[in-house]
């Protein structure tokens, strides 16, 4: 049985980085998901809205909200950047602890005929994968296992902190998800210190400098523990781990050259799924530490 | 058999040897803090074990190391708690990070975090002669400056800020958090030269990645990130401080994409935060600038077809997004903000009775536990 899911793209994997957006519609029909597309959800806000003003922030997320409730048949909300599922959950939290505050949000929300109800279940396509598909099941879809393939997994910021917040507990170690996801599709997990750090992004235009370091100085770490390439579940990550790597490059005084893939691009991959399907073609760094271009199969297999 | 182990990192900078794990065996029962257990360690095996500890009720913030790779104070964590989440049974603890070691588990605290905590001057800065007797402010306009004074200046968040790992200059989360106890004060008069000032500096509170580590560090759940969102927010929007970190640039950039067509559109959010927000950003010398030192990443995206310059041009909104203006207006048009702070407020579910807005008993909520705060701490 299928399972399906008011789908919340967001914003970058329609812009920056069209191959996630795409890659996950590849994805999705193999793993049984149905996506019904919130093409009316506006932009989560990224923490900058709600910098700007916390009311606004929550009234669009909770109209994003509203609108996933209304899908009809639909489990729950999915996301698959991990910006925008941390955004959320800070403006769900402030929304789903207190009736007052979300009595006048709704408000707002009203002569657009919306109404959010406390206690949306909204999950980042990692969580939905581990917590609702499970890893078994998963592991037993793999038609190409990731033999001999040494990822590196970066979480990133949103979807790990704060613990609470993001429901991480000893029933939920969504802090480790990546990592076990990595070794069901068949490949090695690198242990290296960036894992659950800052790639830097959020500061690119104010300060270049700083925000770049941070993204050489995990890039530099995986390749020192041996990575083939990363992987992660936020297009913002993506942006500065590989689009802005030959700049990182100069701001980390080091070589890097290391492919960095969107989540559903390597779940796609153990899949079967052939590369340019995956938009892996699209990437500033070429994956080819990943990839035999000429067979299109992972590298390692026999 | 002793019941836990503690893996100390033993270093002495005198000594000309690089640093070193060290195991002890400790006798103690479950409930006993990781400092009770460092102590036992120095008391039976070895004196010279260096740690800083004083009051061993997470009240004087002294004894602040990593345990187990995650910062926060010996005292306040229980043995068992401390090897459930070991990694191999072993009980790790090191220092601090951020800050040079004195001796093993002594951090320099002055050159860091004292520094940085003075470079916010951490005082109240009042107009005019002083009040014959004490300052009278409404109780409500001192509710939101209690989570700030909760610090207790441990420097677990200075140890674990991302941003200072790669730049140490960065004015940091514990600093930023203080600068706040007085830019919210309502009987401070200098809170547009304090934010002009932090905002300006290119290591003040623009360069926070909003990573969230400070939040999960705090023992106290001051939450520092949300503090230097509430520095933003007011230096922004109530005091309109053009900085020149494009930090508000980039931030009414991103607001008014929102507002327009529901998505943010990169190719335009970016040249505006450096040229200002309007269509006409893109055309100004700083824009230019940024534009030419980034296109050896911008022809690689074009040449990859990540990114189309018709896609990247025409701004993409989503279906209806007109109902956004409206909820923009509204919003913005309020006299006062609405925020709902729940250091402040407590869940209807947590509450014993229903809860009140701001300005209820601060100091009871203070002492229960914070929604921002991390469960190991």
């Amino acid at each position: 049985m299928s399972l399906k899911v008011a789908y919340w793209p967001g914003c970058v994997s329609r812009g920056f980085t069209p191959e996630l957006h795409g890659s996950m519609a590849q994805v999705a029909p193999l793993l049984d998901i149905e996506l019904v597309e919130l093409d009316r959800a506006s932009c989560c806000g990224a923490g900058v809205l709600a910098e700007h003003n916390q009311e606004l922030a929550d009234t669009l997320n909770a109209r994003t909200f509203a609108l996933a409730q209304q899908v009809e048949g639909a489990e729950m909300m999915m996301n698959i950047c991990s910006t925008c599922q941390g955004a959320q959950s800070e403006c769900q939290q402030r929304l789903d602890a207190n009736a007052e505050y979300r009595e006048a949000v709704n408000t707002t929300l009203e002569p657009e005929g919306l109404h959010y109800e406390k206690g949306i279940t909204n999950k980042h396509f990692l969580w939905l994968m581990v917590e609702e598909i499970g890893l078994d099941e998963i592991a037993k879809k793999v038609t190409k296992p990731l033999n001999g393939l040494r990822v590196g997994p970066f979480y990133g910021c949103y979807i790990v902190r704060p613990t609470d917040r993001v429901g991480i507990d000893d029933e939920h170690p969504r802090d480790t998800y990546l990592d076990q996801l990595i070794e069901a599709l068949g490949g090695t997990v690198v242990d290296y210190a960036g894992a659950h750090k800052c790639c830097g992004f959020p500061i690119i235009t104010m300060n270049k400098e700083v925000s770049l370091k941070q993204a050489a100085r995990h890039l530099g770490d995986a390749i020192d523990a041996d990575a083939d390439c990363l992987v992660t579940p936020c297009p913002l990550c993506h942006l500065n781990l590989d689009l802005q790597q030959p700049l990182a490059e100069r701001y980390g005084g080091r070589d890097l050259g290391l492919p960095v893939l969107h989540l559903p691009q390597m779940v796609g991959l153990a899949l079967g799924l052939d590369p340019k399907q995956l938009g892996l073609n699209k990437h500033v760094v070429k994956p080819t530490s990943v990839i035999d271009w000429s067979t299109s199969v992972v590298a390692g297999v026999e | 058999m002793p019941a836990y182990t503690l893996r100390i990192r033993r270093y002495s900078p005198e000594s000309g040897e690089a640093a070193y794990w060290e195991e002890f065996g400790i006798e103690l029962g479950p409930h006993r803090s990781v400092l009770d257990g460092i102590l036992q360690a120095k008391d039976r095996e070895d004196g010279s074990i260096g740690i800083r500890c004083s009051c061993r009720a997470a009240i004087c913030g002294s004894c602040g190391v990593r345990i187990n790779g995650r910062p926060g104070l010996a005292c306040h964590m229980h043995l068992e708690e401390a090897e459930a989440t070991s990694r191999d049974g072993k009980i790790t603890v090191e220092p601090m990070g951020n800050m040079p070691v004195l001796k093993d588990l002594i951090t320099d605290m002055e050159a860091v975090h004292w520094k940085k905590i003075r470079r916010v001057t951490p005082w109240l800065l009042p107009d005019g002669p002083p009040p014959e007797r004490e300052y009278i402010v409404p109780k409500e306009a001192m509710v939101d400056v209690t989570q700030s004074m909760a610090c207790i200046q441990c420097g677990a968040c200075v140890s674990d800020c991302l941003s200072m790992e790669v730049d140490p200059e960065f004015i940091g989360p514990a600093a930023l958090a203080k600068a706040y106890r007085f830019v919210g004060d309502p009987r401070d008069a200098q809170r547009f030269e304090r934010l002009d000032d932090l905002s300006q500096d290119p290591h003040g509170i623009y360069d926070c990645t909003h990573c969230f580590n400070c939040i999960e560090a705090c023992p106290k759940g001051v939450a520092p990130m949300s503090q230097i969102m509430r520095l933003r927010r007011i230096a922004g929007a109530d005091f309109d401080i053009s900085d020149r970190n494009n930090g508000h640039r980039h931030e009414q950039a991103f607001v008014t994409l929102v507002r327009q067509g529901g998505l943010l559109n990169e190719a335009e959010l970016l040249p505006r935060s450096y040229g200002g927000d309007s269509w006409l950003g893109k055309f100004h010398p700083k824009a230019g600038a940024e534009l030419l030192s980034s296109l050896p990443v911008i022809m690689k995206a074009v040449m990859r077809r990540k990114v189309t310059p018709g896609g990247a041009l025409i701004a993409h909104k989503i279906t209806g997004h007109k109902n956004l203006r409206r909820i923009f207006d509204t919003i913005e048009g309020r006299d006062e903000r609405y925020e709902l702070n729940l250091y402040i407020v407590q869940p209807d579910d947590a509450a014993p009775e229903k809860a009140g807005h701001a300005g209820g008993d601060a100091q009871g909520t203070a002492a229960s536990t914070p929604p921002e705060r991390s469960p190991n701490a």
